[in-house]
């Protein structure tokens, strides 16, 4: 009797932070979770649309990796938004919170506009040139500002990086109303349509290769600046203590500085890409977004770049998986949102059981 | 005398593959003060947090006067009477004290102010608790903030009391008192244990003794049986000794002459109010003072981490050439390109002498990162002396690799001195080099700094332990509010002369 009494006032679950778990184990909660999203999905959409899941399921895998210009398209978009994930990376490890990405980027794409525009009879290796410093430039600059006051005044940086978007965003919408094309239309219309001058080349008529093959080229660098450089180790002393890193003779604002510069340049370098190797013209919506997905991409994979890459890939997977499917079953965005909501919402959750393990004291009891 | 208070039987408590308690029995009386004694990782606290709710046992039994009882929250232990006070206070800083103590007990929705400050009051009295009612916690000292921890729980109707090192931030004349109103509570039929790494502390205050070691149970002595030697041997588990072997300083050499040195806080307040003295090689200069009298601010001074007043002068005598060298002005980086090997072990261990989320490894290369011209670190020198600290210091760690945050105080301790000693300094600095440290390890480091002191180096020691300071040190720099109250012969002085000294200035002011 005083057993029983004693088992039922025991709490049922416990939760215990795991001191470590072996890989296999990890990937394969993640693999559980992916299941069950699906699963659930799969009764939302039989519930709400009506629909057969695994048609839904099969149209979404066909958006994004149906035909070889679909894997393109999803290849370089996947590039671009790792590209400013390697960009904003290191300045979150470095806990500096730089909500600027989107701003950064699209002022590297008004300047390699503008140098398309103004310097178009140059020979195509300089104009090249021209464009990748100027919007390396330009972004460096639209990081550098934030940094500065941060490093000698101390302001936040999350109030001024975000406002800074807004600045980028406005100076962009000035440069479409001066270079408009044609007169009145309020857009640029393609630039150099004609002699495709600052086009990026396409190789075997897949475009995006050179984007793709660049951004893993960064993409690898950035690994090695991380974990083998001396600024690497400075970063990452930094985001750990600023005090620690005063006490080792490392100068706080220098590394500030250096290290916003250094990923403003690189998301001015995907301004680049966006607008020489797919947009060809400039306008506010050129960044889509990504300077802001990229924030989710950085963290969800902790700062480590393969896990950018699946990241990267996963979300334009859920994106242009949910594009596909509102256009062929006729579905407004919500519907394919919800999907991709639910999606998410089991890939970050099961994180939660990888670092915690549940204890139920029934099962104590029988061991 | 009643009774037993608390039994524990079979307690065990496990983390992943760690067991940090193993089938633990122990009993506390009514009416007694039990010692709870190990080094470091034996399992104290997580056996007490398991008695205050914050653990849940995963085998074993817990009995309140004979019953079995779950504790499953810190409500829970509340309810039974059971109440911790935390090595770090849980207080709200803006409340005042008599707020702080009524926080969280469930009553009428409007409060009786009056009637609250009578019962707090009558507790006081009947305890001996010096305390104002009406002061902000933030105002307050680490003494007073201790004892408005302990009315709380008092107040709260706790019959079990749990200190976890109680005096480790308190002067000798706070301890004393604190023990005064630990013995008036025994007289009146409570249970205290008391969590402490000081044996003479244990020796004067409790009735019994109670020591883990690695997790497990050893045993339970009556204190008067015991002594410091029998008890370090029942922790340790082995036969030790317990000297500190003080050598005459030899060779001593003028190394770093600091005058009328004055520095500001934060807020603007004087943390230093023209401070002079000599550091020598070869001696170990002892400084003392109550928490924050301006050690913190003294040390970092001279490692170049803290801005002084127009005025103050820090020369170092370099030993090749007698030239003088100021080093008022100079950053952490200018003083290592000077070539002067300054080491320093300051008091925030994670927060400014080590990267909580880096290994060993990266650690070690915190001081040597920035050697030589390639734009790429270099790892296998630090993961070859990381190597060798965790033999020589025998650090406890899964791997050099394992973040030090995820180390035991102990052991993030040994990685910081054992780096610190390998540059081979010549000014060796130290804040609380053993706070939180068991007796071993302490004897460990008390040995490692006297080593140095034989190689010529100057040690500088803050230190919070006045048997220690006096047993170990040359000489005895003691501070009081920022200022130097006194410079004394640590082979003459005496524990209430320092003390003495340590408030001096304040009486003073008074």
């Amino acid at each position: 009797m005083d057993e029983k009494k004693h088992v039922q006032k025991v709490p049922l679950v416990r939760l215990s932070k795991r001191t470590s778990i072996e890989r296999w184990k990890a990937w394969t909660i993640r693999g559980v979770a992916l299941l069950a999203a699906l699963i659930v999905c799969g009764f939302v959409i039989t519930a709400i649309v009506h629909l057969n899941p695994i048609q839904v399921y099969k149209a979404m895998w066909n958006g994004t990796f149906g035909s070889s210009r679909r894997l393109w398209i999803t290849m370089r978009d996947m590039s671009l938004l790792l590209l400013v994930g390697v960009a904003l990376a290191p300045v979150f490890k470095m806990k500096f919170w730089n909500l600027g990405g989107e701003g950064q980027l699209l002022m590297g794409g008004c300047a390699t506009a503008a140098v398309m525009l103004y310097l178009t009879d140059l020979p195509a290796p300089v104009l090249f040139i021209c464009m990748i410093a100027a919007s390396m430039v330009a972004g460096a600059v639209w990081g550098l500002i934030p940094a500065f006051f941060k490093a000698k005044f101390n302001t936040n940086e999350v109030l001024f990086t975000l406002m800074m978007n807004y600045v980028a965003i406005q100076l962009t919408a000035f440069c479409v109303s001066k270079w408009e094309n044609p007169y009145g239309s309020n857009t640029v219309g393609i630039i150099n349509a004609q002699g495709r001058q600052g086009w990026m080349p396409e190789i075997q008529g897949a475009a995006p290769l050179i984007t793709v093959v660049i951004v893993l080229l960064i993409a690898v660098a950035m690994f090695v600046y991380m974990k083998r450089s001396k600024q690497g180790y400075e970063i990452a002393v930094v985001g750990d203590s600023e005090n620690t890193a005063r006490y080792a003779g490392i100068s706080v604002s220098k590394v500030i500085i250096r290290t916003m510069i250094i990923s403003g340049a690189i998301c001015g370098l995907t301004g680049f890409l966006c607008v020489s190797a797919s947009s060809h013209t400039i306008s506010t919506a050129i960044g889509d977004g990504r300077g802001f997905t990229a924030i989710i991409v950085a963290w969800l994979a902790k700062f480590n770049t393969i896990g950018m890459v699946a990241i990267s890939l996963l979300l334009v997977f859920l994106n242009n998986g949910a594009v596909e499917i509102a256009s062929q079953f006729n579905l407004n965005d919500y519907a394919s949102q919800m999907i991709t909501g639910i999606i998410l919402f089991f890939i970050i959750g099961c994180e939660f059981f990888i670092n915690y393990k549940l204890t139920f004291s029934g099962k104590q009891k029988e061991e | 005398m009643k009774g037993n208070a608390i039994e524990l039987i079979d307690i065990t408590k496990r983390f992943g593959e760690v067991v940090a308690n193993h089938k633990v029995n122990m009993v506390v009386r009514k009416g007694e003060i039990l010692s709870l004694l190990g080094e470091n990782g034996s399992g104290k606290t997580t056996l007490m947090n398991m008695l205050s709710g914050i653990y849940f046992p995963d085998e074993g039994q817990i009995l309140l006067d004979g019953q079995e009882i779950v504790i499953r929250s810190p409500e829970d232990a509340f309810r039974y009477g059971i109440g911790m006070i935390h090595q770090h206070f849980k207080l709200v800083d803006v409340y005042t004290a008599a707020q702080n103590i009524i926080l969280g007990i469930p009553g009428k929705f409007m409060l009786n102010k009056k009637e609250i400050y009578k019962d707090i009051r009558e507790l006081t009295e009947k305890y001996g608790f010096e305390i104002d009612l009406d002061k902000k916690i933030y105002e307050m000292s680490v003494s007073e903030k201790q004892t408005v921890e302990i009315v709380k729980m008092l107040y709260r109707g706790a019959n079990i009391l749990i200190l976890d090192e109680p005096t480790a931030v308190l002067t000798p004349q706070e301890t004393d008192r604190l023990f005064g109103v630990l013995r008036n509570m025994k007289k009146d039929g409570k249970a205290v244990i008391i969590i402490t790494h000081k044996l003479q502390e244990v020796l004067e205050l409790s009735d019994r003794v109670a020591v883990l070691r690695k997790g497990e149970y050893i045993g339970t002595v009556e204190t008067k049986d015991a002594t410091e030697l029998s008890l370090t041997e029942m922790m340790v588990g082995k036969k030790v000794s317990l000297n500190i072997g003080r050598t005459e300083p030899v060779n001593r050499k003028k190394l770093i002459n600091i005058e009328h040195l004055t520095c500001l806080n934060k807020e603007g307040v004087k943390a230093l109010d023209d401070v002079s003295f000599e550091i020598y090689g070869g001696e170990i200069l002892g400084i003392a003072g109550i928490a924050g009298a301006g050690q913190k601010e003294l040390l970092e001074s001279i490692a170049g981490l803290q801005k002084s007043e127009e005025g103050s002068s820090i020369l170092y005598k370099a030993i090749d050439n007698n030239d003088e060298i100021q080093l008022v002005g100079r950053s952490v980086n200018d003083i290592k390109n000077l070539g002067i090997s300054l080491a320093f072990v300051p008091e925030d261990r994670l927060g400014m002498g080590l990267v909580g989320n880096m290994g060993m490894i990266g650690n070690m290369m915190l001081r040597s990162y920035n050697e030589g011209k390639s734009f790429f670190t270099e790892k296998k020198a630090p993961a070859e002396l990381a190597e060798r600290i965790k033999n020589r210091l025998d650090v406890a760690t899964p791997s050099i690799n394992t973040p030090v945050r995820k180390l035991s105080g102990g052991n993030v301790q040994k990685v910081l001195v054992g780096r610190e000693i390998a540059l081979a300094p010549r000014v060796l600095m130290t804040a609380y080099a053993v706070r939180g440290l068991d007796i071993n390890t302490s004897y460990t480091i008390y040995n490692i700094l006297s080593e140095e002191k034989e190689k010529g180096v100057a040690v500088v020691y803050v230190g919070e332990d006045l048997d220690v300071l006096i047993e170990l040190c040359d000489r005895i720099l003691v501070l009081c509010g920022g200022r130097v109250s006194g410079i004394v012969d640590a082979r003459t002085t005496t524990k209430e002369e320092v003390g003495m000294l340590m408030t001096k200035l304040k009486g003073e002011e008074e």
